[in-house]
């Protein structure tokens, strides 16, 4: 035990050296005495095309950072060495592009390919070969999740009730819509309420975990549910304990969300790590802008906005809640609400763009146009204005 | 209550207008009979009637030429242009001797086709033809005793069924056709459409009156200009705004850094701040727009591709009870707030807008 509370302190410097050097290359670690997870990354994500229609969702960069990076980071931070991604398709961009950051961060990562989709349960079963290699209790997530991933204090949490798995929970304002978990004060979990009528809980499934390996004996290799068929019958064994998240929590797996929870971020990055934030001439609030971007004179930028590597926004734009991809040009006097703007876009002059536009990859919008809530699909170029919300083929 | 405007001619400087004003509605040719004595003061060879409601290159020269040669016999030349099959229904429709250009045939909207010969509104009258609106003037009378009371004055005479109808066929009304630009300014939708074509005709013939785009320091003209664009001397325009094409900025209007204006006319005094745009709309006197505001309407301009389409006038409502896309139009002491959005939309004056709005009617 002595040795593994050095070894993860290793770790943390190690890493910690990392975060400040960047690029570092670095192979450590045996990996029997690390952690290891378990991503959910599941389809193609569909729910956000037209993004993922250039590049897989787990890739695409939420607050300039690919969202499954933002995990595998946190995941590294707590001890993780070995991440098992379960996928229901071959992403060979996706494999070669995690397989160097994780050469990077000094971990490996597993591509587990379901043949078939096996829900949320099947694919521990697929991977319980690589998982029962340790007795030690595994992290899963489901793949859209942004919050402030607290795994280092999940897994002491778990440890100390020494039951079979722990699941996050997170505080919404209206539980109706989803299923919530009934715990008692201790926080051992009694049951799960799909949809309440009646107020019985205000916590909701986080979608992220941390299980013993003993867990995959209540799961068989065909399409289940973790959260309807596995966490209640933990449950009824007194198995199953939660805990509660601090902060934001956000499934960001779609357009409007995916803005929704960049602003929660921002608003936690403001608390956590304000010099991160932009603070260049005419930015209002929390305003996310890589080094390599170029932003104009008498813009407005902000609240709420992220500018990834290589943009070029000229003189007199404003954005407000957005998020401007990689190598993006916003030309002069546009005004942009509510968007996200796919990589190597072109955005022209005097350009009005809201309600939820998503542009996807190398769209060019021609100057005086107004887009209201639409979905371009790569590789378009808009001469006309879509005042109504619509998918635009 | 219809008002004439008597425009009498003479040297450029010294014209002499008459407001006279009917005691009641005569309609087209009773207020022209009522005030005849005024019109034929000073025994004028013919004199020019044009309805209120036409823009146009007006070739009177040419016109009042044509009606001389015609003779003595000549009471009326009407100026008449070519129009679509379907179109033609909505006006006068003449029929003509092609070798006398006689009008041999006169109908005002017909509901079935006639001719696609129109009446531009554009006349030259002989002053004999008090004589032709006296006869109708005295048929009303009759008829007007006879009946007793009618709805209207006895006075009331409509030029186009009453007197020149009657009149074709006569050999005493000739039409000149023309080519020229012509068009009805019945709604508010006309006036882009009818602003673009005297900027042209300005490019043509006052070329002075409008904006140059080359530079010569002055910031006003080296300010973004894609003609035509007019700017009255006393506005003024930032010399990063981009302007035109058919652009009409009018007296004391203030033009902020980086907007756009495009397809629109901006009446006095009103103020376009950073960064807006204005597109296929009417700014009212005294209006103001925001930063990063959009003012956008939707043109209505005449099927380019059909020869001598007209104006649509469609109704202000559809079918359905929904408005019909067309210019945005601010009425006068209008404000729109920064980084709205107006479309379609129609605003009456002294409103105070707090958000964006599209095709709607904001009373």
């Amino acid at each position: 035990m002595t040795c593994t509370a050095n070894n993860s302190k290793f770790t943390r410097e190690i890493l910690d050296l990392l975060t400040i050097t960047g690029n570092l290359h670095i192979v450590i670690m045996s990996e029997k005495q690390g952690m290891r997870a378990l991503i959910l990354v599941g389809g193609y994500g569909t729910r956000l095309r037209p993004l993922t229609l250039s590049r897989p969702k787990p890739l695409v960069e939420f607050a300039n950072k690919p969202i499954l990076l933002h995990q595998i980071e946190a995941l590294v931070k707590a001890g993780v060495t070995k991440v098992i991604l379960a996928v229901s398709y071959r992403a060979e961009q996706m494999e070669e592009e995690l397989s160097q950051e994780a050469r990077k961060l000094g971990i490996s990562v597993i591509f587990s390919h379901e043949t078939e989709p096996l829900g949320t349960a099947g694919p521990l079963a697929l991977a319980s070969d690589i998982i029962k290699q340790s007795s030690e209790p595994f992290f899963v997530l489901n793949s859209d999740i942004i919050c402030e991933f607290p795994f280092k204090e999940l897994a002491d949490y778990h440890r100390v009730h020494g039951k079979e798995g722990t699941i996050v929970v997170t505080k919404v304002k209206e539980p109706s819509k989803y299923g919530v978990v009934v715990y008692d004060e201790k926080g051992c979990v009694e049951r799960f309420v799909e949809k309440p009528q009646e107020f019985i809980s205000n916590k909701i499934n986080a979608g992220l975990y941390i299980l013993n390996p003993s867990v995959l004996n209540r799961i068989e290799l065909k399409p289940t549910s973790i959260e309807k068929e596995v966490f209640p019958g933990m449950a009824g064994d007194g198995e199953l304990y939660a805990f509660e998240l601090e902060g934001f929590w956000m499934d960001v797996g779609q357009p409007k969300d995916f803005l929704t929870g960049m602003c929660l971020y921002l608003k936690s990055l403001r608390q956590k790590a304000a010099d991160l934030l932009y603070n260049g001439p005419g930015t209002v609030g929390n305003v996310l802008v890589d080094p390599t971007a170029k932003i104009g004179t008498g813009c407005q930028i902000g609240p709420d906005v992220t500018i990834g590597p290589g943009v070029v926004v000229e003189d007199g734009v404003c954005i407000k809640r957005c998020t401007i991809l990689r190598n993006t040009v916003i030309k002069s006097h546009s005004w942009l609400e509510n968007c996200i703007i796919g990589w190597r876009c072109v955005v022209g002059r005097w350009v009005r763009l809201e309600g939820i536009t998503v542009l996807g990859e190398d769209v060019i919008v021609k100057d005086e146009i107004y887009i209201n809530g639409g979905q371009v699909l790569p590789n378009k170029s808009i001469a006309a204005s879509v005042p109504e919300p619509q998918i635009i083929m | 209550m219809l008002k004439a405007v008597i425009l009498i001619g003479g040297p450029q400087k010294g014209i002499v207008y008459l407001y006279l004003q009917e005691f009641t509605a005569l309609g087209t040719a009773g207020g022209l009979y009522h005030f005849r004595d005024q019109i034929r003061f000073g025994n004028p060879d013919a004199f020019f009637v044009m309805n209120g409601d036409v823009c146009a290159d007006f070739p009177l020269g040419e016109l009042y030429e044509f009606h001389k040669l015609k003779g003595s016999d000549a009471l009326v030349t009407i100026m008449s242009t070519e129009a679509t099959r379907q179109q033609s229904l909505n006006y006068g429709c003449l029929v003509t001797d092609k070798a006398t250009q006689a009008v041999t045939h006169y109908v005002e909207k017909p509901s079935s086709y006639v001719s696609t010969l129109i009446n531009c509104g554009i006349y030259v009258f002989s002053p004999e033809v008090f004589q032709a609106i006296g006869e109708a003037f005295n048929l009303k009378q009759q008829e007007y005793y006879r009946n007793g009371n009618g709805s209207k004055e006895a006075g009331y005479i409509q030029l186009e069924q009453e007197v020149i109808a009657p009149l074709a066929g006569t050999g005493k009304i000739f039409t000149f056709q023309v080519t020229n630009w012509w068009s009805q300014l019945k709604t508010a939708g006309s006036a882009i459409y009818a602003n673009r074509h005297y900027l042209e005709l300005y490019r043509t013939k006052h070329p002075e009156k409008l904006c140059s785009v080359t530079g010569s320091g002055d910031a006003k003209q080296d300010s973004h200009i894609i003609p035509d664009v007019y700017i009255h001397p006393t506005a003024t325009i930032h010399p990063t705004a981009v302007l035109g094409p058919n652009v009409s900025i009018g007296k004391d209007v203030v033009v902020g850094p980086g907007v756009r204006i495009r397809e629109s006319i901006v009446l006095g005094n009103a103020v376009i701040e950073d960064h807006s745009l204005v597109l296929h709309s009417i700014i009212g006197r005294n209006s103001r727009i925001g930063r990063w505001t959009r003012v956008e309407g939707t043109p209505s301009d005449p099927d380019p591709n059909k020869p001598f389409a007209k104006m649509e006038n469609p109704p202000l409502f559809n079918n359905d009870g929904r408005l019909n896309p067309s210019i945005t139009i601010l009425g006068c002491y209008v404000s729109v707030p920064s980084e709205t959005i107006l479309l379609n939309s129609i605003v009456l004056p002294n409103k105070e807008l707090s958000r964006s709005f599209k095709n709607e009617i904001i009373l």
